[in-house]
């Protein structure tokens, strides 16, 4: 998995890339969650259009990023899931929790 | 058969065998990444769980076809089974978390149950046993 950050304004938005899993979820919790606590930016958008596959550890990394986004007042949104991740968010009943857009524009507008 | 250690940068290539085998034994897209899903977050728990983490302990993964005689039909699968040396686990203990909670954890064991049709733990001398077996939705008449 790689991760890439892009600050724009008042968006933090994380390019990820790869699959992720219990190798790496612990790196992508630790950079979305300093994201949030230092900067505190109002929006942060995460991109998964290229990930092919997350794990559960993976879901409970972007949970604990939502979770803190929510204690800070921050809006969480995720876009361009693959059906393997829309499947596991579809299947821990987590869809409707997290704000889930189409696409970079669409998640910059809501 | 695949023997490996717990070190969680083998998932990736076990989810590459898995997926290709499940694609050669005629496995549904779908079914093809439940069951690769599946494989991981069991592999994930022996990891966390039976080795606490600990990167260099040994898992064997067994593969084998599987089955059945449903209704009259024969139904061909999949068997999976995976076995670790950590402590004795106890299962009934084993518990997912509520669908649907906003707090990390506890989703493995859904999406393991939930993709496969059968899910059974046993401990033989010191060894953890986890089978796992799904079968392939369309059945062939029996022979």
């Amino acid at each position: 998995m790689q991760i890439s950050t892009r600050r724009h304004d008042k968006v933090t938005i994380f390019d990820l890339s790869g699959d992720i899993d219990f190798a790496n979820s612990p790196e992508l919790r630790r950079s979305v969650l300093r994201e949030i606590q230092e900067n505190r930016p109002p929006r942060v958008v995460i991109n998964l259009s290229k990930v092919h596959y997350i794990d559960s550890s993976g879901v409970a990394s972007l949970v604990e990023g939502l979770k803190a986004s929510r204690d800070l007042g921050s809006r969480f949104i995720l876009f361009g899931l693959s059906t393997s991740a829309r499947e596991v968010l579809q299947l821990s009943r987590l869809i409707k929790v997290f704000q889930v857009c189409d696409n970079e524009e669409q998640a910059l507008a809501v | 058969m695949m023997a490996l250690y717990s070190n969680p940068k083998w998932l990736s290539i076990v989810r590459a065998a898995v997926e290709r085998l499940t694609e050669t034994l005629g496995f549904q897209a779908e079914h093809r990444r439940s069951v690769t899903r599946a494989v991981d977050e069991a592999l994930t728990n022996i990891v966390r769980h039976s080795y606490c983490n600990r990167h260099d302990q040994p898992i064997t993964t067994y593969f084998r076809k599987a089955q059945r005689k449903q209704e009259g039909e024969v139904q061909h699968g999949l068997e999976i089974i995976l076995c670790d040396r950590g402590p004795v686990a106890d299962a009934t203990k084993w518990r997912g978390r509520p669908l649907g909670e906003i707090r990390p954890g506890g989703l493995g064991l859904h999406l393991i149950h939930d993709a496969m049709d059968i899910v059974e733990f046993s401990r033989k001398g010191d060894i953890n046993r986890l089978r796992l077996v799904k079968y392939l939705g369309q059945a062939s008449p029996a022979a």
